[in-house]
């Protein structure tokens, strides 16, 4: 809706397909404002601080403050590092984070690019974080750097398993990859949820809610370690890796990392509520339709989805300050050990009542 | 020329050149980051030819796996930098006449094929028939190609493991 907006107002398709792809830009920037300010709001309080209160009315304004310190920071690269890979990693790894919001729906009339592999295709863009991570490790030429790279990628891919098993249970019960189908599948009635069960009628949805509830734990486990949030933080953990892979980047270009890290906060809390808790949808009908104002539907509808993305984001604070750390051999236990197992019992089970 | 076109050559250029710098730089490494390059080329191409399928799983096998796992490779093999990568022309007579001949192969076959030219127009999705033939008439593969999976993944594991 929004590209052929743009399409007539610009009566060019490739305008409109900029302006219609740089959107997700202004809304991680915003989003990044806000999430860093509540970050450091919520870790405050948590430990009975109060945090930053200093700029604007309860430091609302502090990011702001941060980020043009950043802009303005000297930009440093240490001489024994590799100039190129170096100066390109920030952007590979933003690049990742930012072509997944090509497929996230963010309301009815608001989608990148309605792929019927959406699904496939925001797990397939998440490689890209990966080698650009290891490419930032690899080029700072320091051992803490490369540590942090190595033990993310193998975070990465080890719990991109699970997420893709619960993704694959989800696409059992709806039959569908593309993420809009999978959304609108899931109606604007909360109890239609696929967290509890999907809009299926009948004995079925009963039976498929302990499992739907097991898939969402289990998929928002793992999203915490591909996003590298605590208590999965091994590849930046400050008292034994001063800051992981990004130890060497400063200014803008540690800029690029948070950005990129706070983006993909929300890809992976977008995709946690648009497969389980019906993505834009409201959860008790629409506003605009009960007094007849059919254009405020996708306003309620963004307005929806940005809430539940925020709130996944809000629990992924909660848990940072709130869970110590796990050690690598945990991790890779609690993963491979039992997730993955789960995971697929799970599955199987799904698969076999939607057989039955 | 339109913007399909436009995206074509783009991605062509991608492919083409990473391609080469794969083959050219003496740095392993930065042949690595290369061939990303060069996979995800390849997957645009794809896109463009109307396999959104084979596009994606190209992109999560090769740069999500099999590119990772090179890196994987070199960063943690002690000293690889040290190593040196021979780039240098070697059998060049042979090697000039077996290209000479593929190339001439390939290149009458382009010139002698009658094309069907088609308007372009915009693909469908291929998911749909991608899992119908896959679970009809190319189950046998399909589950022996699985069986072969498991089975290399028994094998890492028994190989990895401490006794």
């Amino acid at each position: 809706m929004i590209y052929d907006f743009f399409a007539n107002l610009f009566g060019s398709d490739v305008i409109a397909s900029f302006i219609s792809g740089a959107l997700p830009v202004v809304f991680i920037a915003l989003f990044t404002l806000f999430a860093v300010w509540l970050e450091r709001k919520v870790s405050a309080h948590m430990q009975d601080r109060l945090g930053p209160m200093r700029v604007g009315w309860h430091g609302w304004l502090q990011t702001f403050a941060d980020i043009l310190k950043l802009i303005q920071k000297e930009d440093i690269t240490a001489s024994d590092t590799d100039k190129k890979l170096f100066n390109i990693a920030p952007v590979l790894t933003f690049m990742g984070s930012y072509a997944a919001f090509a497929a996230i729906p963010f309301s009815s009339a608001y989608v990148g690019s309605g792929i019927d592999l959406g699904i496939l295709y925001i797990v397939a863009v998440s490689g890209l974080v990966v080698a650009g991570i290891l490419m930032a490790g690899w080029a700072s030429n320091n051992k803490y750097s490369l540590y942090g790279a190595v033990r993310s990628a193998a975070q990465v891919i080890s719990y991109e398993i699970p997420t893709v098993i619960v993704i694959l249970t989800v696409v059992v019960v709806i039959g569908s990859l593309n993420l809009t189908k999978i959304t609108e599948f899931q109606t604007s009635r909360f109890w239609d949820w696929m967290i509890f069960g999907g809009s299926i009628a009948g004995i079925k949805k009963l039976i498929l809610l302990p499992f739907m509830v097991i898939g969402f734990v289990i998929l928002y486990i793992s999203s915490l370690a591909e996003t590298n949030r605590t208590p999965f933080d091994i590849p930046e953990a400050e008292s034994e890796l001063v800051g992981g892979y990004h130890t060497e980047y400063s200014g803008i270009k540690f800029t690029m990392f948070f950005l990129s890290e706070y983006a993909n906060m929300f890809a992976v809390s977008a995709v946690a509520s648009a497969l389980f808790f019906g993505g834009y949808h409201s959860p008790f009908g629409y506003f605009g339709n009960l007094i007849g104002l059919s254009w405020l539907v996708p306003i309620e509808q963004f307005f929806w989805f940005t809430i539940k993305g925020a709130f996944f984001v809000f629990v992924q604070m909660w848990l940072r300050w709130t869970l110590p750390r796990l050690r690598v051999d945990q991790l890779m236990t609690l993963c491979w050990k039992y997730l993955i197992p789960i995971a697929f019992v799970n599955f199987l089970i799904v698969a076999l009542i939607m057989v039955l | 020329m339109n913007l399909a076109d436009f995206l074509f050559y783009v991605f062509a250029v991608i492919t083409l050149v990473s391609a080469f710098f794969v083959v050219t730089f003496k740095n392993i490494i930065y042949s690595a980051f290369s061939l990303l390059l060069t996979f995800l080329g390849v997957a645009g191409i794809y896109v463009l030819l109307g396999a959104d399928f084979i596009a994606i799983v190209q992109v999560i096998v090769y740069v999500g796996g099999i590119l990772i796992l090179i890196l994987f490779g070199v960063m943690l093999t002690n000293k690889i930098q040290n190593v040196p990568i021979k780039t240098e022309a070697s059998f060049i007579i042979p090697a000039s006449i077996t290209i000479g001949a593929f190339g001439g192969i390939l290149v009458s076959t382009f010139i002698n094929t009658r094309w069907k030219s088609m308007p372009a127009e915009l693909a469908n999705s291929t998911l749909t028939d991608v899992g119908h033939l896959l679970m009809n008439e190319y189950i046998l593969i399909f589950e022996l190609l699985g069986i072969l999976l498991l089975v290399a993944l028994v094998g890492a594991a028994s190989i990895a493991r401490k006794q």
